[in-house]
């Protein structure tokens, strides 16, 4: 077996193991929502700023790139539409996302593995306490509540960085492009989006907490560990995109 | 009466064996000083002994309880009987010194805000800490940070305590007031090892010493015998040092 080949095979089973730690801890006492709420404010609250950027900015390049391509066609008027469902069932999402396992991922792997060189997480262990329990859950209890709600956000100001640019440089009425946006977009791709998200959510913080909680070579290794851990995460999300559309799509044909 | 028994305790990390075949015991109230050079595994035996570590065979008990083979769920019993005070301190950096040193008592007791208030002023008095416990850790000094370390390790007045390396990087007059802590600790009662190559705190707080070598115990015997052997003494110090 390479070595590449054994690490891959470690990467899988020390997640899934960690997925396993984590659903079999969730529920059992104590919870610890002191930490969960810390944790909601420092991934939620203050990925806000960041992600509603970046949600503005693809909004009005889209509605601009829609804008210059569509008008020769003169069919402008499909930009609300076609913003908005792009927008709302893939962009969002992934841009959201992205966004969120560079800024929180990042963040989670650096301050998690600072803990296991520091010997805080042994510290945590030897005062008889959990680091799944204290560390891990409350991370992927807040990524997992945080991310669907940035998203959501996002997909709103993304639709309304379209409107902007709609109306200021492609001449198009903001109550039309409003009235089209709320006949195209339908509950179900709202949550295909959405939905999406909570997976995407766990693809960030499982293994930013498995990389942080197996770092290796002292603060040398902080870094390598951030590195990999917003990597996988990214890979995961954009591989994973492909599944999780497929899978919404066989359920919503089910309907 | 023996509090903690290692037998035959064997560790390998990767290709290096850092413990061939480790014995020993240590009976209720003792202080054992495990003495050896860098790198001779003094600090993966004391991990053991809580579950940091797991051994690839032999046995570690300690106050009754079999360590080895247990699960993180079952060691946490031991673990709140069994202090370890960590090289650093490895205090938690986002708490302050207060909450560092409260977090057994909010983790372990029923104890209201109120008790567990004054048993940490009362125990920041102790180890002449007053005034720092709403410092954070990185505003502390070296001394502190071990005494803070050694406050929040025996606030639930363990049976058996675990001092990792407690004088190293310290100044003479902090290595005193640490020594001092640990005869006073071990006048309660309680049971110690003291993993140092400090030879001087070794003698003077240590009842018994073990010197490991080459994956083994190679020397075990009472402080006193020793204090009358200089000889002995400068053999230690010198094998000691020789790494």
């Amino acid at each position: 077996m390479t070595a590449r080949t054994e690490k891959f095979l470690d990467f899988v089973g020390g997640n899934s193991l960690l997925t396993g730690k984590v659903a079999r801890d969730l529920f059992r006492k104590p919870l610890y929502l002191d930490l969960l709420i810390v944790q909601i404010q420092s991934v939620g609250m203050r990925s806000v700023p960041l992600i509603l950027t970046v949600a503005m900015a693809v909004g009005m390049v889209m509605a601009l790139q829609f804008g210059i391509g569509l008008e020769k066609f003169g069919a402008k008027l499909y930009i609300p539409k076609l913003v908005a469902v792009s927008f709302v069932r893939e962009l969002g999402p992934i841009f959201a996302s992205l966004m969120f396992a560079a800024r929180v991922g990042a963040g989670i792997t650096s301050e998690v593995a600072s803990m296991v060189v520091t010997q805080q997480v042994d510290a945590i262990r030897a005062l008889g306490t959990s680091p799944i329990k204290k560390i891990v859950i409350p991370r992927v209890l807040a990524c997992v509540i945080c991310l669907p709600l940035l998203c959501a956000f996002a997909n709103a100001i993304g639709i309304f960085g379209g409107m902007v640019v709609g109306s200021l440089d492609l001449r198009l009425n903001a109550g039309f492009y409003w009235q089209k946006v709320l006949a195209t977009v339908v509950l179900a791709d709202y949550l295909s989006g959405v939905g999406k998200t909570v997976f995407f959510a766990l693809f960030i913080a499982i293994p930013a907490c498995y990389y942080g909680l197996n770092v290796e070579r002292g603060t040398q290794g902080v870094g390598v560990a951030t590195t990999r851990a917003v990597v996988t995460s990214s890979i995961m999300i954009l591989v994973g995109d492909y599944f999780l559309t497929k899978l919404f799509w066989i359920i919503q044909s089910w309907k | 009466m023996e509090i903690i028994e290692v037998s035959h305790f064997r560790k390998r990390f990767g290709s290096k064996l850092v413990h061939e075949d480790v014995t020993f015991t240590v009976n209720k109230g003792e202080c054992l000083g495990l003495l050896g050079g860098s790198g001779a595994g003094k600090s993966v035996i004391l991990r053991s002994l809580i579950g940091l570590e797991r051994p690839d065979s032999g046995k570690i008990v300690v106050e009754g309880i079999e360590v080895t083979g247990r699960d993180e769920s079952e060691l946490i019993d031991v673990r709140k009987r069994v202090a370890y005070v960590f090289q650093n301190g490895a205090l938690f950096d986002s708490m302050t010194v207060f909450d560092n040193i409260a977090y057994p008592l909010r983790e372990h007791t029923d104890l209201g805000p109120q008790a567990i208030r004054d048993r940490v002023l009362e125990i920041l008095q102790t180890f002449n800490l007053q005034g720092s416990e709403s410092l954070l850790p990185a505003e502390l000094s070296g001394g502190m940070q071990k005494r803070v370390g050694l406050a929040r390790a025996i606030i639930l007045k363990p049976d058996v305590i675990l001092y990792d390396e407690p004088t190293a990087g310290l100044d003479p007059a902090n290595t005193i007031t640490i020594q001092n802590l640990i005869i006073q600790l071990k006048s309660t009662g309680v049971t110690s090892i003291l993993v140092t190559h400090d030879l001087d705190t070794a003698l003077r707080v240590c009842d018994r010493l073990a010197f490991l070598e080459n994956g083994h115990v190679e020397d075990l015997g009472a402080v006193a015998d020793l204090k009358e052997d200089p000889i002995q003494i400068m053999q230690l110090f010198v094998r000691g040092k020789s790494d």
